[in-house]
């Protein structure tokens, strides 16, 4: 193996990050970054699911016919992710209705996909899973960067915690409205990716 | 009016790409030039109105609890397997709109071919199917749902095409080139779209 397992976990979080330079996985990633706890769970979720599904197909990948390898794939990441939105809806509810729509749709992440096809196709199965949670980790770090800013500056708290009291309730941080909004998430995006990619020319892209 | 409200709620206050951030990946790939991004959103167009309706179908005859009561299974509940259905669902009818387009209407496939099998893993087709199983819609309201938020896609890649086709001609800083210069745009958009928040009813 040309990489030691160390490189593998972590060059997916910052050398070659699957949403800043791969543009893999967005639309979670701006959706539920509103506040902290529901981008945590959601990272969480896409760890185990990336992790397990680089696991499973890379076990299962010379017995795959190579016509038929999408779906497959897809039904190996939809059952993972039916079993992730079992277990959410038994045990954290709230969490769950949280999140509506958007734990079904790690299905569609590009980023799990993504890995299977690059990865796990053609990797032994340790590997393969410690790509996964890499890749996940990776993915998670922008979320939370993202949930973070969104939370603080936009409600105050973290976790649901009040940190900056806000004016509403008789403190002294006025909320900054535009940081709830969606759209917010774009432009915070577009910073982190300015900031990378800052710091390692190498993946600008060119002119 | 109430479907009229339907399709108008889906393509402006609830635009997929700019409210819900749903085909991402697909919206900043392929929105380089107008051409490319109007056959995408065409292709997003005919496949939403197609799944969306159809999953509504299967939800209401095979997964619903009690749903099965016409196989005389009136307890069996099948909803936890909705994810894997709806997904098959829509990369079957991906694969047949693929094929009837390439026999019967060969410019069309021409036009579309391309973007189709993208558009199986593609959120916005899988989230419009979601989103009409958690507000619960009839068929009716499914198939103004589903053609709703597929022209809403349209509208918002289109645009942001046009927009990205002008923005050639800027010259930002070396990290924001492409990527994050079209994050920036898709913000700024999707800022103005909350505008047409208050039309709806």
């Amino acid at each position: 193996m040309a990489e030691t397992r160390k490189e593998l976990l972590l060059r997916s979080i910052f050398r070659r990050n699957p949403i800043a330079l791969l543009v893999l996985g967005i639309c979670s990633a701006l959706a539920v970054t509103g506040q902290m706890s529901t981008a945590f769970v959601m990272s969480i979720c896409v760890i185990l699911v990336t992790a397990f599904s680089n696991l499973t197909i890379s076990i299962v990948r010379f017995q795959i016919p190579n016509t038929v390898r999408i779906g497959i794939q897809i039904m190996v990441i939809a059952t993972l992710v039916i079993i992730v939105d079992q277990v959410l809806k038994a045990f954290f509810f709230e969490l769950s209705k949280q999140l509506s729509i958007f734990v079904g749709l790690i299905i569609t992440n590009c980023i799990i996909m993504g890995r299977a096809e690059g990865f796990a196709m053609s990797n032994p199965p340790i590997a393969s899973f410690i790509d996964g949670i890499g890749n996940g980790l990776g993915y998670g770090f922008i979320l939370m960067s993202v949930a973070f800013v969104r939370e603080l500056f936009g409600s105050g708290s973290l976790f649901g915690f009040e940190i900056l009291k806000l004016t509403t309730n008789g403190g002294w941080y006025v909320a900054n409205g535009m940081l709830v909004l969606p759209a917010s998430g774009f432009f915070l995006i577009a910073l982190i990716i300015w900031i990378l990619r800052s710091v390692d020319p190498a993946q600008q892209e060119k002119s | 009016m109430h479907y009229v409200d339907i399709i108008f709620r889906a393509i402006f206050i609830e635009n997929l790409p700019l409210s819900f951030f749903l085909g991402m990946c697909t919206f900043l790939a392929i929105s380089k030039q107008v051409k490319p991004a109007l056959g995408l959103g065409l292709a997003v167009l005919v496949l939403t109105a197609i799944t969306v309706p159809l999953n509504n179908l299967v939800l209401g005859y095979l997964l619903k609890p009690g749903a099965l009561s016409w196989l005389g299974q009136p307890d069996v509940d099948l909803t936890f397997l909705g994810l894997l259905i709806y997904i098959g669902m829509i990369a079957a009818v991906v694969q047949i709109l693929e094929m009837v387009l390439d026999r019967f209407v060969p410019t069309l496939y021409n036009t579309l071919g391309i973007f189709l099998p993208l558009l199986t893993v593609n959120c916005a087709i899988l989230g419009a199917s979601l989103f009409m199983v958690e507000r619960d819609y009839s068929f009716a309201e499914s198939a103004a749902y589903g053609f709703g938020a597929g022209a809403g896609f349209l509208l918002a890649v289109v645009a942001l095409a046009g927009i990205r086709e002008k923005c050639e001609y800027a010259n930002p800083p070396g990290g924001l080139r492409g990527l994050g210069m079209t994050f920036i745009t898709a913000g700024l958009m999707a800022l103005s779209f909350m505008g047409l928040a208050g039309m709806g009813g």
